[in-house]
């Protein structure tokens, strides 16, 4: 859209030429100017600027659809009604059917906690026929540090579907349905998920996880965090609307790291307030927060939180449009993640966003620093 | 006023300086064809420059009264009636509705702001769904625009408030006929969804180009009573590479924003995503400037609020909302005081 040519549209002969002649050829160009900036470049009347102005926005604007529309087009295109289930009872009816198409989720916790078994356990059930609650499609799985274990994904899938894996040639067929690329820089990765937009409708992928999303920064060189979100600008927009035009479902996963203890953590006019709150966040225990910074935290739609807390796995759903707070308690067996309890427990408050990393050291050996 | 300074093209206005008309009096003295033959421009040019002249010089037939000192000025007494008679969008929670004055109003720019996960998209559907509650029922029955730029927009969010609402409606209509049940309503929830048009931005550029279209788009669909941007730095915070375009453009953006707001008599509501605590926001001072009204939403404890940050008349107060599986409610917390500053 923003690459239409003002040739092609219905301006008259004489302006047309006019844009032309000073280099002004698509709606891009003659939008990022002010009518005044135009007014000047071309030397052409107010009256006749706004008027070409008017007809470039008109054919530049993305098309109107009614909600209902939408809403429609869901029911009748997306299988599942737009969603891939996780298997997980709790966590899909929390998410009202499971992971939804065309928006990015993240899963973001503390190292060792089970981020990648999760989403092992997502692209082997994408590739599964519709009979099994799959989509009957391909995956592509970008593994930036190495954690992808395709003899763990076949015994996942015999424990946890028995039935459809011990058929003849299936588990060849699945597990040959997952595509893994390992990108060795960012540049590396940029080029990939280029690639990507056209292929992925060509060749029926269905599910795009990318494991994990810090680790491509932390190799660049470039010092200090703000030149590492000001990098990822261009991948977030990517991601999203290649979330939104092939209508797939991405996972990303995500890392912690330390809070710096001259964050700020409120606005200035709560101070004025005067609440008689008692500030919880300095406590030694919630020291950890999501990496990549906020510009990301306000791109993913759905937030999935796993952390640990006196030993205890719990999942989180952070952030969700359409759910409330849920916390569930999992622990991580031979078929993959699985719930303890299917009713999570709502936590009102901001709590929901906090990750704990205390005591699940069954997986990781911290040197005596056990938290 | 210098001729300098006037809307025209360089070629006419360098014309004008050289046949010796540096001042806008000098212009509007002389007569159409007396110009077009000393500066050497048509008729047609002549007439449209002194057309523009006799506008801004305000020496046009004024409509009488007190107004006729300065051309367009409306006196504050007629402005009290207009303010009073403002319609408002209810946000379904009173306490929040109690701080806005009554909801958020129908002729301003209204920012809402704060931290991912805090609410700002769930007002902004609450909004686009309350605004058609119809006049019965003490609403504006009116239509909704939702332009949606980072594609938070959750149809099935959306279905769940809308079902809500008619349940409301329904609930309240029993309750108003005294029968004490809930009665059928016109409305279905369908219907909610059909009038709400949706927009999806992928680029600055669309951006920019469906507001120039917003006024052909609004005057063909005329209740529309609610527009919503989410959100309008978006697209803005990655590709610019020149700052200073980037804020020119911005401007005149947001003056476009407040003109249909104040042209229509309708809501603008624009959400805004920062980038840390200290109140400086992605796009910079200028951008604070040009909004009307600013809320702020926040954690506090362990309940979200809201802090009416910037209002002309607005005192600044805060309030306590909660998001529930039907919408934004009041929160249910026993110290849900309203807290003035």
């Amino acid at each position: 859209m923003a690459n239409k040519l003002i040739g092609e549209m219905d301006l008259l002969k004489r302006i047309s030429n006019i844009f032309a002649a000073r280099n002004i050829i698509t709606a891009k160009d003659a939008l990022s100017m002010t009518e005044f900036e135009l007014m000047e470049l071309l030397d052409v009347g107010m009256k006749e600027i706004q008027s070409a102005v008017r007809l470039i926005s008109e054919a530049a604007s993305p098309p109107c659809q009614s909600a209902r529309s939408l809403l429609e087009q869901k029911v009748e295109n997306e299988y599942l009604l737009g969603h891939l289930p996780t298997h997980l009872k709790g966590l899909d009816s929390a998410l009202c059917g499971g992971i939804p198409f065309g928006v990015l989720t993240e899963l973001v916790g503390p190292p060792g906690i089970g981020k990648s078994q999760f989403c092992m356990k997502l692209a082997l059930s994408a590739s599964f026929p519709k009979a099994y609650g799959g989509l009957d499609g391909r995956v592509i799985y970008i593994d930036v540090e190495s954690k992808f274990s395709s003899r763990r994904v076949i015994e996942m899938g015999l424990k946890s579907f028995p039935e459809v894996f011990h058929l003849e040639g299936m588990a060849q067929e699945m597990a040959g349905r997952i595509l893994v690329l390992r990108p060795t820089s960012l540049s590396d990765f940029t080029e990939s998920i280029q690639e990507l937009k056209e292929s992925i409708l060509k060749n029926q992928v269905k599910l795009l996880v990318i494991d994990s999303m810090t680790a491509l920064l932390s190799g660049e060189n470039k010092p200090g965090a703000q030149r590492q979100q000001h990098q990822l600008g261009w991948h977030i927009s990517f991601l999203k609307s290649l979330a939104e035009f092939a209508r797939i479902p991405i996972v990303v996963t995500n890392q912690v790291r330390s809070q710096n203890r001259d964050e700020t953590s409120q606005y200035s006019f709560q101070a004025k307030l005067k609440d008689g709150f008692e500030e919880h966040t300095r406590t030694y225990d919630s020291h950890l927060v999501a990496a990549l910074g906020i510009n990301w935290a306000h791109a993913v739609t759905i937030r999935l939180v796993l952390e640990s807390k006196s030993g205890q796995r719990i999942i989180k759903v952070a952030k969700s449009p359409m759910s409330p707070p849920l916390a569930f308690p999992f622990h991580i067996t031979s078929e993959g993640i699985s719930l303890l309890s299917d009713d999570g427990a709502e936590l009102k408050g901001r709590g929901i966003n906090n990750i704990h990393a205390r005591g699940h050291s069954d997986m990781i050996n911290f040197n005596g620093d056990c938290s | 006023m210098e001729t300098s300074r006037l809307p025209l093209s360089s070629s006419i206005r360098g014309k004008l300086i050289s046949a010796g008309y540096t001042s806008l009096s000098s212009i509007s003295s002389v007569s159409s064809t007396d110009l077009a033959r000393d500066v050497n421009i048509t008729d047609t040019e002549a007439f449209e420059i002194l057309k523009m002249a006799n506008q801004i010089s305000g020496s046009s037939s004024c409509n009488g009264g007190s107004s006729s000192l300065v051309n367009g000025a409306k006196n504050a007494w007629d402005m009290l009636h207009e303010e009073e008679a403002l319609p408002r969008i209810t946000t379904s929670c009173s306490d929040l509705d109690k701080i806005l004055g009554g909801g958020i109003s129908c002729r301003d720019v209204t920012e809402i702001g704060g931290v991912p996960g805090i609410g700002k998209t769930q007002i902004g559907i609450q909004l686009s769904v309350n605004v058609q509650i119809p006049r019965e029922f003490g609403g504006l029955g009116g239509k909704a625009i939702y332009i949606d730029t980072e594609g938070s927009f959750m149809v099935e969010r959306a279905l769940q408030i809308a079902e809500a609402c008619v349940e409301d409606m329904e609930e309240y209509t029993g309750y108003m006929h005294k029968h004490f049940e809930a009665s059928q309503v016109q409305m279905k929830p369908r219907d909610i969804l059909e009038n709400i048009f949706y927009f999806r931005v992928c680029s600055y550029t669309e951006q920019i180009a469906l507001v120039n279209h917003l006024d052909k788009f609004i005057s063909e669909n005329k209740d529309v009573k609610v527009v919503i941007v989410d959100s309008i730095t978006f697209h803005f915070r990655q590709d610019f590479d020149d700052l200073a375009q980037r804020t020119r453009v911005l401007s005149e953006m947001a003056l476009k924003f407040m003109k249909l707001a104040k042209k229509f008599s309708l809501a603008v509501t624009t959400k805004y995503t920062e980038g840390s605590f200290q109140l400086a926001l992605a796009l910079g001072d200028s951008w604070s400037h040009s909004c009307t009204n600013r809320v702020i939403l926040y954690w506090n404890g362990d309940e979200r609020y809201a802090y009416i940050d910037k209002s002309p008349s607005l005192p600044s107060a805060s309030a306590s909302y909660t998001v529930t599986s039907r919408g934004l409610r009041n929160s249910s917390s026993s110290s849900k005081r309203v807290k003035m500053m």
